[in-house]
């Protein structure tokens, strides 16, 4: 536990009550969402982590061809695409908290949400897409 | 960004070192936070060093020994000294606890440390301004809440039901917890903190409590209850040994239960 306390006559950023701050602009009514779908998604990675080492075990040291026609495989192919929806998902969610957790600045928050929304769907739009490539051959 | 560093004038300078006391045999060492608002300069840290023999073994008997022998201007809040009432909580040898229930014998290494309970504004020396603690509170509500006429005796509750407030009644708001908790460091403006979720608990499982929809409905927030990250600083620092972590994991699963 750090000692970091802050000192002086407490000068609060306005002139409204205690309670009246702490009350501010009401519960947004959302968050368990988010939560909810953290655990599904962990739970998910959890359940497909070992078949995904094994496909990539398999995978290791195989060129193109190779890679495709293990990939070609529906069950395989099924297992990567779930994995990488509950990883991109969970990291998308979890790099949300890292933000609001420490990002205070509201302009720098929203931009920063927004972009992760961004990176995240991108990389699994690209992983996806790479994915279909390979096992269907083309 | 949040500030990972003590603003300029509340960085540690100095402090002075009181001379021991004439006659003692035995002494310890105290090295105790000062600061005072009045005299413009940064805190400090002054050492102080106490005749164990002459002085009771808690924390606080030791605190009391200083005011009462070496510096009168030592200030610190206490009041029931039996664990109780919750004043005294302070951060002593890098743990928030209750000065009063806190052997100074159980610092093992060198002198006991006393400090403020971390991240709070200070009014003076020992004593945290806990106003936004105090209003978290408030705004959970924490009292029944009925629809149905008030009955002509007690509202009832049976055994079982009252079993379930275990572990949560026996809070004391000493604000141990909450100061000890990271993401209260950083979001004390929006996150509600462990003392007050842990209150809200107790009243969304009261068996007799008619608004429970209506309190989920107030907590249901990303920031005043999914800042908890289930650390776990708040079980560790809880003087009384309650377990506010599992009471915040009880409202999320209530959360989750209510819409699946």
């Amino acid at each position: 536990m750090s000692i970091n306390e802050s000192h002086g006559s407490p000068k609060p950023p306005s002139m409204r009550t205690p309670l009246g701050r702490v009350r501010s602009l009401g519960s947004s009514h959302s968050g368990t969402t988010d939560f909810w779908r953290q655990r599904i998604t962990a739970v998910a990675m959890t359940l497909l982590i070992v078949p995904v080492i094994v496909v990539v075990l398999m995978l290791l040291g195989r060129n193109q061809a190779g890679a495709a026609q293990i990939l070609g495989s529906l069950p395989i192919a099924i297992i990567l695409l779930l994995f990488i929806v509950a990883s991109a998902w969970h990291m998308k969610i979890g790099m949300q908290v890292v933000i609001e957790d420490y990002i205070h600045n509201e302009k720098l928050k929203l931009a920063s949400v927004m972009a992760n929304n961004f990176f995240s769907v991108a990389v699994a739009l690209a992983s996806i897409y790479a994915i279909l490539k390979l096992s269907s051959g083309v | 960004m949040v500030e990972f560093a003590l603003p300029k004038n509340s960085k540690i300078t100095g402090g002075k070192v009181w001379p021991k006391p004439v006659g003692a045999t035995e002494t310890r060492e105290f090295k105790v936070y000062r600061w005072n608002p009045d005299d413009g300069k940064n805190p400090g840290i002054d050492t102080y060093h106490i005749d164990i023999n002459d002085c009771g073994p808690m924390v606080l008997d030791g605190l009391i020994w200083i005011k009462n022998h070496i510096d009168p201007t030592l200030t610190f809040r206490r009041s029931c000294r039996e664990g109780v009432c919750g004043s005294c909580a302070m951060n002593i040898d890098g743990q928030n606890t209750l000065a009063c229930t806190k052997s100074m014998h159980d610092v093992k290494d060198g002198a006991v440390k006393v400090n403020p309970l971390p991240h709070q504004p200070v009014v003076k020396d020992l004593v945290p301004d806990l106003t936004n603690f105090y209003a978290q509170y408030a705004s959970i509500e924490p009292w029944l809440k009925t629809t149905t006429p008030t009955p002509q005796k007690e509202w009832r509750q049976s055994h079982e039901d009252r079993e379930k407030l275990d572990g949560l009644y026996e809070c004391i708001l000493c604000a141990c917890c909450s100061t000890s908790c990271p993401s209260y460091w950083w979001n004390s403006d929006r996150f509600l903190g462990p003392a007050a979720l842990l209150q809200a608990t107790r009243w969304v499982k009261d068996s007799r409590d008619e608004a429970t929809g209506d309190r989920l409905d107030n907590l249901e927030d990303p920031f005043r209850l999914y800042r908890c990250h289930t650390i776990m600083n708040c079980a560790k620092a809880c003087p009384k040994g309650l377990n506010p972590s599992e009471a915040i994991a009880e409202l999320k699963l209530k959360l989750v239960e209510r819409q699946i």
